[in-house]
Order: C-alpha cells, then sequence, then structure tokens
C-alpha cells in the first residue's frame, strides 16, 4: 500500500527466473502499421498475468502471436527456457500454449461432452463415449464447474457457463499456459465470480495464466502482476497487490490526469470530499467503462 | 429412433452421484423435452396417425394390407434421395438439383443397361459414379469460388436436367426388361415372412444388447446407466412393433427387400451421424463453421463429403425409381420429386439452419408424404390436390419447428 503518484513504470519485476513463457522484443507489423514494437512478457508457473491496454494498444495481436496465428515479426519467444517459434495454432497447442478466444468457438447444437472432444473424439470409427464422458466430469469436477449436465446442449448453459466449458475443452491437451482474452466481457455479476473462481483453480493447478481484460476490478481481484501496453509498447508490469485501479489506468492512457482521473475527481468534489491525490483511496476505484476513452495523443486506430 | 426414446434426461444425478435411469425416468425425460421444444419425433408420429385415421375414414382401402405394402415400396426411391438432402441440410447447405441428378442417373442406367447391353451392375456403378462426380464437383465449386450452395445446386436443376435429355436422346423413354434383375428387384422380391420375422427378431435383440453393453459399461465407469428393465421394455416394445407390421404386411405380398435396403441405409447413415468422429464433424460444421474449423476439423472435407454423399444417394435413388418404374424417361425425376425429398427431410425433423436432425427423419418424412400422396390417389383426386396438400403439410411442418425453435429458445435449448 504504498501508492507512488508518478505513471513511470516500476522497475521491471519481469524477467523472473524460472518464466514458463518469455517473450522478448516481440514485434509484429500489419503493412505500415506497427502493431507491437519490442514488446516483453514473462508468465511463471502458477501465475495469473493480465495483460491490460487501450483498444488498438496490441493486446489482440500478442495473443495472436502466442497462440501461433500471426508468427511475430521480430523478437524471441522462450517456452520452458527453450527458443521456440509458433508458426501455426496447432504448433502453439503442441508447446503447451492454449488459447481461449473471446467468442469460445463453441457449438451450441453439440452437448458439453462432445464439445470438449470436439476435433480429438476418442476412437474415431466407433465412439468411446463412455471414456470421454467420465474424462469430461472429472476435468469439470477438477474445475468445480457448476454445469447443469454434461448432457446439456451448450445453447442451455449461461455465459458463465459456456465460458468455464472452453476453458475446459482448452486443458484437455495438458497445456502449461492459458490465453484467455477477454473472459469476462458481457458477463453478468455472478458469473464474472464463477470465472474469477476458475481462473485461481487454473493458478492452483500450476498453470500460467495470461488474461485480458478490461476490467479493472477482475484484474486486481485474481492477477498477480499486470503488465500495460499503449500503442503496442511495454508501459510497465505492475504488482496487483499494490497498485491501484487509477495507476494502471494512467499507465494505459499514458497520462496522469486522464478522463477517468477527471471523472472522479468530479464524482469526489461533487460528494463534498476534500480534492485527494490520485491514487490515495483504492477504495473509490471505479471501474471505467470498457473501452476507456482516449486522450488527445492517441493516435492509434 | 431408438436413441431418441433412451436420450438420458437433461435434468440428472451431479457427477460423481451415479443414479440409474428407469422406465420412469425416460419418460419424464422426454416429457421434460417435448415440454421445452425439443420436439424430436413426436409432431411426425402425431401427424402420420392424424393422416391415417383421415385417410381410412375416407377410403377404406388405405389401412389394407396390399395398400401399405405399395406404400412402403413408393417411399424407397424417393426416400433415399430424402436421406442425402438430410446430410446436406446438417451442414446447413442445401441441394435443390436431386431430382435432376436422379433423373440423369435412372437415363444412364436405362441407356447402359438396355441400349449398350451392359451388365445391370456395371450400369448401376456407372449412374453411381456420375452421381458421386456431380456431388464432388459442386464441392470444388462451394470451396473454391464460394458460390452458395443453393445457386450451385440451382444452376444444377437446370443443367443435368439437360443432360438427362440428351442422354435419353431424341426417343425420350427407354424401357427396362421386366426379367432382369433391376426390376425384379424393385417390384417383385419380397423377403419371405419366416426371414421376415427373423430379422425383427434380430433387430430387437441387437437394440437390447447394444444397449445393454453400453449400460454395463457406464455402471462400470460409475456413470447414470438405463436400467435393464427400460432396456428389455423397449426392445420388447419393437419387437412386437416390427412384428405386427410383418404380419399385417405378409398378408399381402410382405416387406419388399428394396424396402429393407432403405431401413439398412438409414441404420448405417445413423450409425456414421451419431457414433463416428466423422458423424459428430457433420454436426459441428453445421452448427458453427468457425468452432468447427477451429477444433481442427478440415471444413472442406466435410462440405465436400456432404455434397458427395448426397448426390450419390440421388443417384442411387434415380437408379431405384427407374427399377420400380421399369423405365426411364424425360419425367423421370422431375415433378414433385425434388421438392418431395427436400420436403420429406423437413417434416421429419431436420432443420433447415443447419446441425439438427437425424437419419430417421427421411424415413419419417417419407412416410408423412407417401401416405397423402397414396390416400389422395385413392380418392381419385388428381396431382393438383396432392400438390396443395403436401404444400399445406410441408407449410405446418417448418411452421412447427420454428414454434419449437421458439420454444428452445426461451427454454434456453436453442
Amino acid at each position: 500500500m504504498s501508492p507512488t503518484p508518478s505513471t513511470a513504470a516500476p522497475a521491471p519485476a519481469a524477467a523472473k527466473d524460472g518464466a514458463l513463457l518469455s517473450l522478448r522484443g516481440v514485434s509484429k507489423s500489419f503493412g505500415a502499421v506497427a502493431a507491437l514494437t519490442g514488446v516483453d512478457l514473462d508468465v511463471a508457473a502458477g501465475e495469473v498475468v493480465a495483460l491490460v491496454g487501450d483498444n488498438g494498444a496490441g493486446k489482440s495481436t500478442l495473443v495472436k502471436v502466442l497462440s501461433g496465428v500471426h508468427p511475430p515479426d521480430a523478437g524471441t519467444i522462450t517456452f520452458e527456457s527453450r527458443e521456440v517459434s509458433v508458426p501455426s495454432p496447432a504448433a502453439a497447442q503442441q508447446l503447451g500454449i492454449a488459447t481461449v478466444f473471446q467468442d469460445l468457438a463453441l457449438c451450441e447444437n453439440l452437448n458439453v461432452i462432445e464439445n470438449l472432444f470436439l476435433g480429438r473424439e476418442l476412437r474415431a470409427l466407433r465412439l468411446d463415449e463412455v471414456a470421454m464422458e467420465v474424462r469430461s466430469r472429472e476435468l469439470l469436477r477438477q474445475l468445480s464447474a457448476k454445469i447443469p449436465s454434461v448432457e446439456a446442449p451448450v445453447a442451455a448453459l449461461s455465459g458463465g457457463q459456456r465460458q468455464t466449458v472452453a476453458i475446459a475443452r482448452s486443458l484437455l491437451g495438458d497445456p502449461k499456459v492459458i490465453i484467455l482474452d477477454e473472459p469476462t466481457a458481457a458477463l453478468g455479476v455472478a458469473q464474472t465470480a464463477e470465472v474469477l473462481n476458475l481462473i485461481e483453480r487454473l493458478r492452483e493447478r500450476g498453470l500460467g495464466v495470461v488474461m485480458i481484460s478490461h476490467s479493472m476490478a477482475d484484474v486486481k481481484a485474481v492477477a498477480d502482476r499486470v503488465a500495460v501496453l499503449r500503442l503496442g509498447r511495454n508501459n510497465g508490469v505492475f504488482d496487483a497487490e499494490t497498485t491501484s485501479a487509477e495507476e494502471l489506468v494512467a499507465a494505459i492512457t499514458g497520462a496522469t490526469d486522464n478522463v477517468v482521473s477527471r471523472r472522479s475527481r468530479r464524482a469526489r468534489a461533487a460528494a463534498g470530499e476534500p480534492g485527494t491525490g490520485p491514487g490515495a483511496g483504492p477504495g473509490d476505484a471505479e471501474e471505467p467503462a470498457a473501452p476507456v476513452a482516449m486522450t488527445k495523443e492517441d493516435g492509434d486506430e | 429412433m431408438s436413441d431418441l426414446t433412451t436420450a438420458p434426461p437433461v435434468e440428472q444425478a451431479p457427477p460423481g452421484e451415479p443414479q440409474d435411469r428407469g422406465v420412469r425416468a425416460t419418460l419424464t425425460g422426454m416429457a421434460d423435452r417435448v415440454r421445452g421444444g425439443d420436439l424430436g419425433v413426436w409432431p411426425v408420429v402425431a401427424g402420420l396417425v392424424v393422416i391415417w385415421t383421415v385417410m381410412q375414414v375416407l377410403n377404406s382401402v388405405f389401412l389394407s394390407s396390399a395398400n401399405l405394402v405399395n406404400l412402403a415400396m413408393e417411399c424407397v426411391p424417393v426416400g433415399v434421395i430424402a436421406l442425402g438432402v438430410v446430410f446436406m441440410l446438417l451442414v446447413g447447405q442445401i441441394d435443390l438439383s436431386v431430382g435432376s441428378v436422379s433423373g440423369l442417373s435412372a437415363a444412364i442406367t436405362a441407356v447402359l443397361f438396355v441400349d449398350h447391353g451392359m451388365p445391370a451392375v456395371v450400369a448401376i456403378v456407372a449412374a453411381a459414379a456420375a452421381g458421386c462426380l456431380i456431388g464432388w464437383f459442386y464441392a470444388q465449386v462451394f470451396n473454391r469460388l464460394g458460390v452458395p450452395s443453393f445457386v450451385i445446386t440451382l444452376a444444377g436443376l437446370l443443367g443435368f436436367l439437360g443432360l438427362q435429355l440428351l442422354t435419353l436422346g431424341p426417343k425420350g423413354s427407354i424401357n427396362l426388361p421386366f426379367d432382369s434383375w433391376l426390376v425384379t428387384f424393385a417390384q417383385l422380391d419380397f423377403v419371405p415372412p419366416w426371414l421376415a420375422y427373423a430379422l425383427s427378431a434380430a433387430g430387437a435383440a441387437a437394440l437390447y444388447w447394444t444397449g445393454h453393453a453400453k449400460a454395463a459399461a457406464r455402471r462400470r465407469a460409475g456413470l447414470p446407466a438405463t436400467t435393464e428393465q427400460t432396456l428389455v421394455l423397449r426392445s420388447a416394445v419393437l419387437l412386437v412393433g416390427l412384428a405386427v407390421a410383418v404380419w399385417y404386411l405378409s398378408r399381402d405380398r410382405g416387406v419388399g427387400w428394396m424396402f429393407v435396403l432403405f431401413l439398412g441405409l438409414v441404420l448405417a447413415m445413423h450409425y456414421v451421424l451419431s457414433r463416428t468422429k466423422y458423424g459428430k464433424s457433420v454436426y459441428a460444421v453445421g452448427g458453427n463453421v468457425e468452432a468447427a474449423r477451429r477444433a481442427g476439423i478440415n471444413v472442406k472435407a466435410i462440405y465436400t463429403s456432404a455434397f458427395v454423399v448426397c448426390t450419390t444417394l440421388a443417384a442411387v435413388g434415380g437408379i431405384l425409381a427407374a427399377a420400380r418404374l421399369a423405365a426411364a424417361n424425360q419425367s423421370s425425376g422431375g415433378g414433385d420429386v425434388n421438392l418431395n425429398a427436400i420436403a420429406a427431410a423437413v417434416i421429419g425433423g431436420t432443420s433447415l439452419f443447419g446441425g439438427r436432425g437425424n437419419a430417421f427423419a427421411a424415413l419419417l418424412g417419407i412416410v408423412v408424404i407417401q401416405s397423402i400422396s397414396s390416400g389422395l390417389t385413392l380418392l381419385n383426386l388428381d396431382s393438383s390436390y396432392r400438390f396443395m396438400v403436401t404444400g399445406a403439410v410441408l407449410l405446418l411442418a417448418v411452421a412447427l419447428d420454428s414454434v419449437a425453435r421458439r420454444s428452445r429458445r426461451t427454454h434456453g435449448r436453442a
């Protein structure tokens, strides 16, 4: 609880020994647009790293680099202290990097078991339904998932339950790192809590988790470290415990004086409180309505 | 049909608490699903009962053994075509050219067999291969150029009708010899009653045995399983049903081998769709193409296979139709064949929007359509009435499906 009012990034807490997955100097351009420039990122086993940034900051591109959708133009990816290349989604899965994209990619007409095992059914010509059901139930039990029935079509599940199914599916390949793209977007309060519990269970299982989120509350709730991207570059790695939401927002927008801080100052002034410096009251961390409005110098798309 | 009646209820014991499912649980599960808008086969069965009752009241010949034997045989050619259409609808595409393809295949069979004097087998294989090739061609256009299946097959509808006319030549009609085995198979070959009873018993035994093996495996794995009582009851119902049907049809000529072939195709298709990795891929592509692709399914290959299966079955249906008629002519596969095949698949409960339906839809749907057709023919009403009634039934079936879909959505089972 020692808030530093400056927006300067604290000494990078990254480059830990024993990082499971390390990115160094990763760059990616699409034509003339530099989506990522020299980005570093570390994820250790049993650690939740939140990846935050404004729209267009390069979060999605970074995820796509890690999941093998877009190979990087420059930089190195080190996985389990070996330098690796991730040329395709299949290669990423082979390495043990699983990605759950925001749209989940579930088939609503199929049931939970069929979705979990889609594309990797056991015994192609005479499906081993019993083994698949046993494995599905076991997996969902380990995750303490609240699914009404493994034989229910996914259409019958809530958003949080679908997210759970999608995460469970990515776990079937025994990954070491799991990347969650906006896992709590579009979820209700209870469902969000369910998914956050699930993320904590992934951490307990010793997985490295990279979570992209726009919600500062969720980031503060589960993340160990918060990596901020801004305009395709690193803008600091923060300790989630000791950093306030306002500092994160400041790092995301690149200005202490930003729309979010002005709003909270206004709110406090209206409440008749004496003006306090930003970051003084962690309790007032109002969740910035995602997406956070850009400040003037943010010229990216 | 079997798996529809035994599918477990949606609400069930939580994991770790295996609880066997008895007759009552199975029945309540079924009732729950119907209330939730998952109607399954019930509307079709109910519709069939209504149609049969009305037709019987209007003309007492309708439910006679002789008429039902004919009805069963008449179902087969278009039923086989409908089976292919079910496949196409499952991947979320449609084939509007099945009628023309079946007509072309009838023409090829007749020309090779009669005009060129080739063995029937060669003619049949050539016609089926032509169907296969057409499907492959459709798939190439679909996968490579991205033309909607609706348009490709609409072009095929016209194009292959032209090819059919060209193949038949100026004569326009070729009669198949009555003493050839192909015609005999489609018109005169009936299963001897003792064998029909034996097949019924074998079917019931197979249903029991597979159910028993599955329940045993599930119990070993600690999963809830269907009780022995339910399994026995289920098989007994099937046995009695089949035996009564065989007995009734055997008062006349009996069960045609062609109908047995159709049932065999339906069962084979059911197995492929429900118990293989390939079948799950078909449903996945119909449900969410992007999800299927991300799961590593070769989506283009699945589309190709669906086109090929559909046109090949259309070709086989065309051969059977020619054999049944003992002729191939310019109107083979024309008229209402096309729409009857598609209507049968939809009336039987296959969704037009992909990913929903099963092989039994073709069987049930074609029985409904042929019942209407047969009943109206018995009443001496010409095709004008048949078209109108079939059209009304199709509209009713799709409307029912839409209402059920809405109900599924409100019950969260869309």
